[in-house]
């Protein structure tokens, strides 16, 4: 198993009345809610969790990208990325990664990927999610019928930039360029591992399986609702013929961990239910624009996981526990829970929501100390028969720089 | 060699129109009108044509009307080789060529009204006459055209209509008519989007001059989405055109006040291209 803590990065301070008086927590959001001297300390609290993660032994850390949302400050993954490169010694650093169709041009992702697998010493995990409507239709105004087609033709030119070793010149319908030759070059070969966070179109699946990419599902539904959503991507892979490896999906879920069960209610609900409640807040016209979604997808009947049809601030702690929205206990009850979830989605690669809603430095690292203490150990070795299969994840250099530290430094 | 030919047998399963037109990007569905009188071209707008429309009927007692329907309306398969204004633009003078039509009078509404002022401005001699029904393609800061791909079915039928509670909308509480609605929205509002998300704006300002139709603008005084302060927009750039501006009418004042719109068209059959334009 490969163990990466993630946080969505929320802004902590909310309003409560945001459904009553806020059309969306996302999009258009009021950008006075934000207090950039308030933001000092949220971004660098996170950032001590994150390197926090390391310390503590997690596979990986995760970030990931959302625009104009007050439950995900980071616009730029990348910057994030950067500024843990040199202070997380061990992780994987997991980029959930570049929506490809929004940057300008797209050898911008293959460049600054380069930079960070460098840097780390070959510890970057690439993602290339196609991006929610929101981010991509709504805040970069990219058209959704048109979309899927720019992202795939951003990720071709992004893939050849990284494996050709000469220059050459790339004539896209979305991209023209006459000399594709990046310096520097990814330190993993041919390229670092590939992530694609999907959710739900069934397209991702036989791209992932194609470009033998890791698919990961990232819902707030929980894992019980995502079964059937995974049984299809190993539908796919039956299908295809290819290896059932684990390690070919991933899944993210939310986590906390406490003494015992009633002491994880008292000490998480109301910080689920942050999340829940005031993040979960999008309005069914900016859920996914009209040719966002492919006729097959839609007649598959999936859903925006934002549509109305998911009342998520109408569910209490235990409705949430129960319906593996939240896997919330003591270490035996949060490990038991796992383990199911593992089994019964066959995943490899879990992206543990450890950080929920407005939950304070301190009680994360509590949650953080007793995962790692206490339901790691017992998890890791679920996969005994893959674990040599090393396709969908880093392998880092084995002797790397020691970044100098401040103190070195003072005369 | 034609771009593009017409087909007067063959229709897709579901059709209830006699007549496609294939062209290389595109095979489209033509509904068709009337018997006599002038040729008459319609592009319809973002919310689509049914055959059985008041207005093809007004327009049809009067003249001999080809209505093609934009890919993604209809049951002619989805044009992903259609993706610009300068695709669309293309693709619908092909459509005109191949149809059966002599020296037509282009009518565009809505969206329609767009690609069928960038037809006049591309082939200023091919299209001599030209009348758009609160057409989209212009952008004004002051006066920002609403964002239909934001709204829900009942704030477009609210906005669009002088009377949007008469309007039906579909009931997304049930998944089987939400699963129909989000088909409907992504082949028809996914096509519309090409050309109007995310600002309905394809730089058609500094093209319309190039324009010699004579032209009528007509508005519904009451249009909530293009405001009828667009109409002067229009005006000011198209050298030879007249404004009618049509009571009682939103933005549908195709289905509104069909006779308005119909009377307002007729003032162009006597236009011809002696009137203004070198031949």
């Amino acid at each position: 198993m490969n163990f990466t803590w993630f946080n969505l990065m929320p802004w902590p301070d909310l309003p409560s009345d945001l459904r009553e008086n806020h059309r969306s927590v996302w999009v258009d959001l009021d950008s006075r809610l934000f207090d950039p001297v308030r933001g000092h300390h949220v971004y660098n609290d996170y950032l001590d969790l994150l390197e926090f993660a390391d310390q503590v032994g997690f596979d990986g850390v995760g970030v990931n990208e959302h625009h104009q949302n007050g439950y995900g400050l980071m616009p730029s993954p990348n910057l994030m990325a950067a500024a843990l490169a040199r202070r997380t010694t061990n992780a994987a650093l997991v980029v959930l990664g570049n929506s490809l169709a929004l940057y300008n041009p797209p050898i911008r992702v293959a460049e600054e990927f380069a930079m960070l697998d460098v840097i780390s010493g070959g510890r970057l995990v690439a993602g290339f999610p196609v991006g929610s409507s929101m981010d991509t239709n709504y805040c970069y105004g990219q058209i959704p019928a048109l979309l899927r087609e720019k992202y795939k033709e951003a990720h071709d030119l992004v893939i050849r930039a990284w494996t050709e070793p000469d220059p050459f010149a790339f004539n896209g319908s979305y991209t023209q360029l006459r000399y594709v030759n990046i310096w520097p070059r990814p330190l993993q070969q041919p390229h670092p591992p590939v992530h694609i966070p999907g959710g739900g179109s069934v397209e991702t699946y036989d791209f992932c399986i194609d470009h033998t990419y890791s698919y990961s599902y990232l819902s707030f539904s929980g894992y019980r609702r995502a079964g059937q959503l995974m049984k299809g991507y190993w539908n796919a892979v039956e299908r295809r013929g290819v290896d059932d490896s684990p390690y070919r999906a991933g899944f993210a879920q939310t986590i906390c961990v406490a003494d015992t069960d009633a002491e994880a209610e008292r000490l998480y609900a109301k910080h689920v239910d942050y999340f829940y409640n005031r993040c979960l807040h999008v309005p069914p016209a900016f859920a996914d624009a009209p040719g966002y979604r492919t006729i097959k997808t839609i007649g598959a009947g999936v859903l925006s996981q934002y549509s109305s049809d998911n009342r998520y601030d109408q569910l209490s702690w235990r409705d949430l526990v129960d319906g593996g929205h939240v896997i919330a206990g003591s270490p035996d009850t949060v490990r038991e829970r796992l383990e199911d979830l593992i089994k019964s989605l066959r995943v490899g690669n879990l992206f543990c929501l450890l950080h929920v809603g407005d939950m304070p430095k301190e009680l994360c690292k509590h949650s953080t100390q007793l995962f790692a203490d206490k339901v790691m150990p017992g998890l890791r070795d679920v996969w005994p028969e893959y674990a040599d299969d090393n396709r969908f994840w880093p392998v880092p250099l084995p002797e790397r720089a020691i970044p100098m530290t401040a103190a070195a430094v003072v005369p | 060699m034609t771009a593009a030919t017409a087909t007067f047998a063959s229709a897709p399963a579901g059709s209830a129109s006699a007549l496609m037109v294939e062209t290389r990007t595109a095979d489209i569905e033509v509904l068709t009108a009337g018997s006599e009188g002038p040729d008459i071209v319609f592009l319809h707008g973002v919310l689509g044509l049914e055959p059985d429309s008041d207005f093809l009927r007004v327009l049809g007692a009067r003249t001999r009307v080809f209505a093609p329907l934009l890919p993604g309306f209809g049951a002619a398969p989805d044009a992903p080789l259609v993706r610009t204004m300068l695709d669309f633009t293309l693709l619908m003078l092909d459509v005109v060529e191949a149809l059966p039509v002599v020296d037509p009078i282009l009518v565009g509404h809505c969206l329609g009204g767009m690609i069928a002022a960038e037809m006049a401005a591309i082939a200023p001699k091919e299209i001599r006459r030209l009348a758009l029904i609160a057409p989209l393609g212009l952008w004004l800061d002051d006066h920002q055209i609403l964002d239909v791909f934001a709204m829900t079915p009942r704030e477009i039928t609210d906005a669009w209509y002088v009377d949007g509670a008469r309007q039906g909308v579909p009931d997304l509480d049930d998944p089987v008519q939400l699963e129909a609605a989000l088909i409907r929205n992504a082949r028809q509002l996914g096509t519309a989007g090409k050309l109007l998300f995310p600002i309905p704006d394809r730089g058609l300002r500094s093209r319309l001059p190039r324009v010699k139709a004579s032209s009528v603008l007509i508005w519904g005084a009451e249009d909530r989405y293009v405001p009828p302060v667009y109409a002067a927009a229009f005006r000011e750039l198209l050298s030879r055109s007249s404004t009618t501006l049509v009571q009682e009418a939103g933005h549908m004042v195709i289905e509104e006040q069909p006779e308005a719109v119909a009377d307002a068209i007729a003032g162009l059959f006597e236009s011809s291209f002696l009137t203004g334009v070198n031949p």
